[in-house]
């Protein structure tokens, strides 16, 4: 079952290493992972998604990542009425001839088209990871040259954020 | 100050009295600044001595050992002695030199990546970048090494920052946003325990390595008298309860003693203080106290849940919720199931004592016999293989810290320079180091420190020209079929010894094992007493892989 976890992190050299392997040590599959900063100087976050056979397992990836010095708070995302967005970038063979067709999909999807040469196309999306995965299926019909996809990243629906971190507990 | 004079300083104000280490390129400055400083060096023989002796003395003084090497192969030989500390949860605090900052990433002399080597084996480490950095470092680290679950630390110091300038002071309190390990245990868990516990008909207290951490033995004692419950203990948890009390069972696990091991597997509850549910203890998961009630009491919240489900997980210091238990437990009285768990026990001359009376020398008439006259400032540090788990099994630790041995990682060779740091770190007691003929010679360069240093420490070695442990393994799984077990190119050990200028002693009969061990325990000066034993002697009790440990073998012969 997949879960996603919001790990709040201190941003310093080496923190995604740790993170990414110590899930993988523990033979936990990561099927994706983002990091970027965030409104609080010096803390990162890494929303990360993983693949796991049980709750007992995922208590434990949480329980193990907790214990990591430099990560403040893990919260598990799954349940939470939150905002799922990924985005994704794929380079399409188009023939002149589908080009429409592709643009009709497009449109339906809310996709962009971000360039076009006389046999590709490349096509920005966003979304949650169903509509990508959906949007990239249908494209595979015309041939996927090269597709790059973010990982999803996500937020809470709430007025509060999801953790509450004095600044000055911060170094 | 340059920042290698700042960290010296810094371990001064931390109250370190000892450093282990050896010295090289990239840690010039710092031993520069230890000559200045009041800090006894040790220079052991090997980075890994250094290492194993800052985790013994760690263990005996209760503070942080500190171990010091320099860049690439230096940092590398710590690996194994900080991965031993890690499994063990040993606060102890390495600092490795780096090559310059300005080369680190082009495959520079001697430079390896020790940060990320070491990271899934310490509990932190640190590259520090800017001389400034060292106070704050420094405290962090010796505050992560020491509290919650004690663990080793890494600090990577490059040289070209080591001669920078440092203007830092050493910083007062430290906050970590990220760590925040948990005293008090929850209020409502703690009610709930006691609520089974006080309804319990069949009770077992299982304890390991947390109660010794924790300071926590006479409040186990209190624990278990008001309970009237038995106590197993593990290999780490060895000296934590009085052996000589009526509830003590011994230690529980493969090799374990029938006692403990059959009464974990009929209690209705198992309450769980500072174990971790190891694979050694529990043999096979579904059948561990498969009718018993868990609660599983822990200063590490990953422990709890990993191996085993409780009924009631409580996070906090094994002393602090002890103490918080007390208050709500009432006074317990189970004669039947004592009587039951007596019932359990070995007879004197059951398996224990196979070929008592007959005249060879055996590893467990020569570890009873120094149980018997063993004394209050007797420590006892062992290495790795049959004759650690019969140590384990027949010297009975007069106080918690009065055995040492590698538990979590079984690291052969950790025996002598475990002795070396635990002898310097308590002076007046006496030292034995209980070894093996394979054990021994991964290690024993480190005589030379001990000469070094004037460590009367007492080697007894169990020869058997073999690797008893694997051969054992390979009797009882690979059908007997013997291979690289045989070590005929072994040396003399006694005139070894001698070239380290230690007194020696060679036992070979049983008529001599009181003589020598009295003789040597009193002589105050270096000694190794070989006893040459059969390999033909296995560790029994033993649970077979994937039996549940109340199904041990007895002995030989049996099952």
């Amino acid at each position: 079952m997949k879960r996603t976890l919001s790990v709040l992190v201190e941003n310093r050299p080496g923190v995604l290493t740790h993170i990414s392997g110590l899930i993988s040590r523990r033979g936990y599959n990561i099927e994706s992972i983002a990091a970027s900063s965030t409104e609080l100087p010096d803390v990162t976050r890494i929303s990360l998604v993983v693949e796991v056979v049980s709750t007992a397992q995922l208590e434990q990836i949480v329980a193990q990542l907790e214990k990591l010095v430099q990560v403040i708070k893990v919260i598990d995302m799954t349940n939470n009425e939150s905002l799922v967005r990924e985005l994704a970038l794929l380079k399409i063979k188009v023939e002149p001839a589908l080009r429409q067709e592709i643009i009709n999909l497009t449109e339906i999807f809310r996709a962009r088209i971000l360039d076009v040469h006389p046999e590709t196309m490349v096509i920005e999306i966003t979304g949650d990871g169903e509509k990508v995965t959906a949007f990239c299926k249908l494209m595979e019909k015309y041939g996927i040259i090269e597709i790059i996809r973010t990982g999803e990243i996500f937020l809470t629906r709430d007025a509060e954020p999801a953790v509450k971190i004095r600044k000055e507990s911060l170094r | 100050m340059k920042g290698s004079e700042a960290l010296i300083k810094c371990l001064e104000y931390e109250g370190v009295k000892t450093v282990f280490g050896y010295p090289g390129g990239t840690v010039l400055g710092l031993y520069e600044a230890l000559r200045h400083s009041s800090i006894h060096n040790v220079l052991t023989r090997t980075e890994q001595g250094a290492a194993h002796a800052a985790s013994g003395y760690a263990r005996i003084a209760g503070m942080p050992g500190v171990c010091i090497a320099t860049s690439g192969p230096g940092a590398t030989n710590l690996v194994t002695g900080i991965a031993t500390a890690f499994m063990d949860s040993i606060p102890m605090v390495a600092i490795t030199g780096q090559v310059p900052k300005s080369i680190v990433g082009t495959d520079a002399f001697q430079e390896v990546d020790i940060t990320g080597i070491t990271k899934p084996i310490t509990k932190h480490n640190y590259l520090v970048t800017e001389a400034n950095q060292i106070p704050q470092i420094v405290r962090e680290a010796f505050h992560i090494a020491s509290t919650g679950r004690p663990g080793p630390v890494l600090i990577d110091l490059p040289k070209d920052v080591a001669d920078s300038e440092c203007t830092a002071k050493i910083p007062g309190q430290i906050d970590l946003p990220g760590y925040k390990p948990t005293i008090k245990g929850h209020p409502s868990q703690i009610k709930l325990a006691c609520k089974i516990l006080n309804q319990s008909k069949k009770p077992v207290i299982y304890v390991g390595g947390g109660i010794v951490h924790s300071g926590a033995e006479a409040l186990l004692l209190e624990l278990s008298e008001r309970l009237d419950a038995p106590v197993a203990v593990t290999l780490m948890g060895k000296g934590a309860f009085p052996y000589k009390n009526n509830l003590y069972m011994g230690m529980v696990g493969i090799h374990g003693c029938p006692a403990a091991n059959i009464a974990v597997c009929n209690c209705d509850v198992l309450l769980a203080i500072g174990a971790r549910f190891d694979d050694r203890v529990t043999s096979n998961m579904p059948d561990f106290a498969s009718n018993a009630q868990i609660i599983h009491i822990d200063v590490d919240p990953a422990e709890i849940g990993k191996n085993i489900i409780p009924k009631v997980p409580i996070v906090g210091d094994a002393a602090s919720i002890i103490k918080d238990m007390l208050k709500c437990l009432n006074q317990a009285s189970h004669p039947e199931w004592l009587a039951q768990v007596e019932a359990w026990r070995p007879t004197e001359q059951g398996v224990y004592y196979e070929g008592k009376d007959d005249e060879a020398l055996t590893m467990r008439k020569v570890l009873h016999q120094l149980s018997e006259m063993t004394r209050d400032n007797v420590i006892v540090t062992t290495d790795v293989g049959q004759h650690q788990m019969v140590a384990a099994q027949f010297y009975k630790a007069r106080r918690a810290k009065g055995f040492i041995s590698s538990g979590g990682l079984g690291t052969m060779g950790y025996g002598l320079p475990a002795a070396v740091g635990a002898q310097l770190a308590s002076p007046e007691s006496i030292v034995f180091c209980v070894t093996g003929d394979g054990s021994f010679q991964m290690t024993f360069n480190e005589l030379a420190t001990a000469s070094a240093e004037n460590l009367p420490i007492k080697v007894l070695l169990f020869n058997n020209n073999n690797l008893g442990m694997v051969r054992q393994l390979q009797k009882f799984y690979m059908k007997e079929n013997y291979y690289s077990v045989d070590m005929p190119g072994n040396p003399d050990f006694i005139k070894l010894a001698q070239a380290y200028g230690m007194e020696t002693y060679t036992m070979e009969h049983t008529g001599q094992i009181q003589e020598i061990l009295a003789e040597a325990m009193d002589n105050n000066k270096a000694t190794l007493i070989e006893c040459k034993v059969s390999c033909e002697e296995m560790v029994y009790p033993v649970v077979l892989c994937g039996r549940s440990i109340d199904e041990m073998i007895l002995f030989k012969g049996d099952k």
